[in-house]
C-alpha cells in the first residue's frame, strides 16, 4: 500500500515536471538568461507554499497518514560543501539541462540520449564517494 | 479541458511541485531526488570501493519508487496530456540559441542537437551528456541535495546551508552559460 503511494506520487511529479516545463534543456537556459520568470514562478510559488506548509506541520503537530511524527532533519552546517558542490551541480544543471527529478522523467518521454547524461550522473556520485574525505568539507 | 493540453503556467506547476513535497512528509519522507544516485551506486556494488556506498539501501527503495513513478509520469505527461511539445521561450532566447547554433530553438521539448538520436554517434554531443552528467552527479552529492533537496525542501525548511547551495547553483548555472557556453557552441 504504502508502495503504491509513493509510486502516484512519483507519477504526479512526473507529469508535473512534464507540463511545466521544468524538464526542458530550453527553460534552464532561459532561466539562466533571466529572459523569462517562467521558472522564477515555479520556484519562488512552491518554496512560499512550502514554507507554510513545513511551518504548519512544525507548529501544529500533525502526524503523516501512517500517524507517525513527521521528521525533517536540518541540514548540517558548512559552508564550503554547499558552496562548492553547489557551483559543480550547476555547471552540470546548465548544461546537461536536467537535474536529478527531471532526468528521469524525459526517459519516460522516450529522450534515449537522457540514459547517457543519468549513467553519467551515478558515475559522477561514484567518483565523489571515492574522493570524499579530501575535499573541504 | 483544453487546458490540460496546453503547458502548465508556474501558478499551476509551483503550487503542484509543492503538494508533491507535503505529500512525501505525510508518508514519512522527504523530497529529494538526487540520493537516489546515491543508491543506485550502492546496488551497482560500489559499497567495495568507498564506506559512503555502504549503507542499507534497502530503506531508500521507497524512493527508488519515486523515480519509477516519475518515470510513468513523463510517459503519461507526454504522451496522454500533450498535442505539441513544443516550449514558447522568449523570443530573445529563441535568437540567441540560434546565433549558437540550436536551430530547435522554440520548436522542440528539448534540443535535437543533444538529445535526438544523433547524438549519440556525435563525439561533442556525447562527451557534453557525459561531462553535464558528472557533473550533475558529483556536485549534487558533495552539495548533500539537488534542486529538490536544497531548493524546494531545504529552503521550505527555512535552511541557511540550502539558500548557500541555491546561490552556488546559480553561480555555477551563469558561469556555464555566460562564460562557458559561448566557449564550446
Amino acid at each position: 500500500m504504502r508502495t503504491v503511494s509513493y509510486l502516484l506520487i512519483g507519477i504526479v511529479f512526473g507529469i508535473t515536471m512534464f507540463k511545466s516545463e521544468a524538464a526542458s534543456w530550453f527553460r534552464i537556459y532561459e532561466m539562466f538568461k533571466f529572459e523569462s520568470f517562467h521558472m522564477y514562478g515555479i520556484i519562488g510559488s512552491t518554496v512560499i507554499i512550502g514554507i507554510v506548509l513545513v511551518q504548519l506541520i512544525k507548529r501544529v503537530p500533525i502526524k503523516s497518514f501512517y500517524g507517525e511524527t513527521i521528521q525533517i532533519p536540518p541540514k548540517a552546517k558548512s559552508f564550503s560543501r554547499y558552496m562548492f558542490g553547489g557551483i559543480l551541480f550547476g555547471l552540470g544543471w546548465a548544461l546537461a539541462g536536467a537535474c536529478p527529478g527531471p532526468m528521469f522523467t524525459l526517459v519516460g518521454v522516450g529522450y534515449v540520449p537522457i540514459i547517457v547524461v543519468i549513467i553519467a550522473s551515478i558515475f559522477g556520485t561514484f567518483l565523489y564517494g571515492l574522493i570524499k574525505d579530501k575535499l573541504p568539507h | 479541458m483544453d487546458w490540460i493540453y496546453e503547458p502548465w503556467p508556474w501558478y499551476v506547476s509551483g503550487p503542484m511541485i509543492a503538494l508533491v513535497m507535503f505529500l512525501l512528509l505525510m508518508v514519512g519522507k522527504n523530497f529529494g531526488m538526487s540520493s537516489n544516485l546515491r543508491t543506485m551506486c550502492t546496488i551497482c556494488g560500489a559499497g567495495k570501493t568507498s564506506d559512503f556506498f555502504r549503507f542499507d539501501w534497502k530503506a531508500q527503495r521507497w524512493n527508488l519508487v519515486v523515480v519509477l513513478g516519475a518515470i510513468i509520469g513523463g510517459f503519461i505527461g507526454s504522451h496522454f496530456m500533450t498535442t505539441d511539445a513544443a516550449v514558447a521561450i522568449n523570443p530573445d532566447t529563441v535568437t540567441d540559441l540560434k546565433g549558437l547554433g540550436f536551430e530547435s530553438a522554440g520548436k522542440a521539448y528539448l534540443p535535437t542537437e543533444l538529445f535526438d538520436m544523433n547524438a549519440l554517434t556525435d563525439i561533442k554531443s556525447l562527451g557534453l551528456l557525459i561531462i553535464g552528467g558528472i557533473l550533475v552527479g558529483f556536485g549534487t552529492r558533495y552539495a548533500g541535495g539537488c534542486t529538490s533537496g536544497h531548493a524546494i525542501s531545504g529552503l521550505s525548511n527555512l535552511q541557511f546551508p540550502s539558500l548557500i547551495a541555491v546561490f552556488g547553483f546559480f553561480i555555477g548555472g551563469l558561469t556555464m552559460i555566460h562564460l562557458i557556453f559561448p566557449l564550446i557552441f
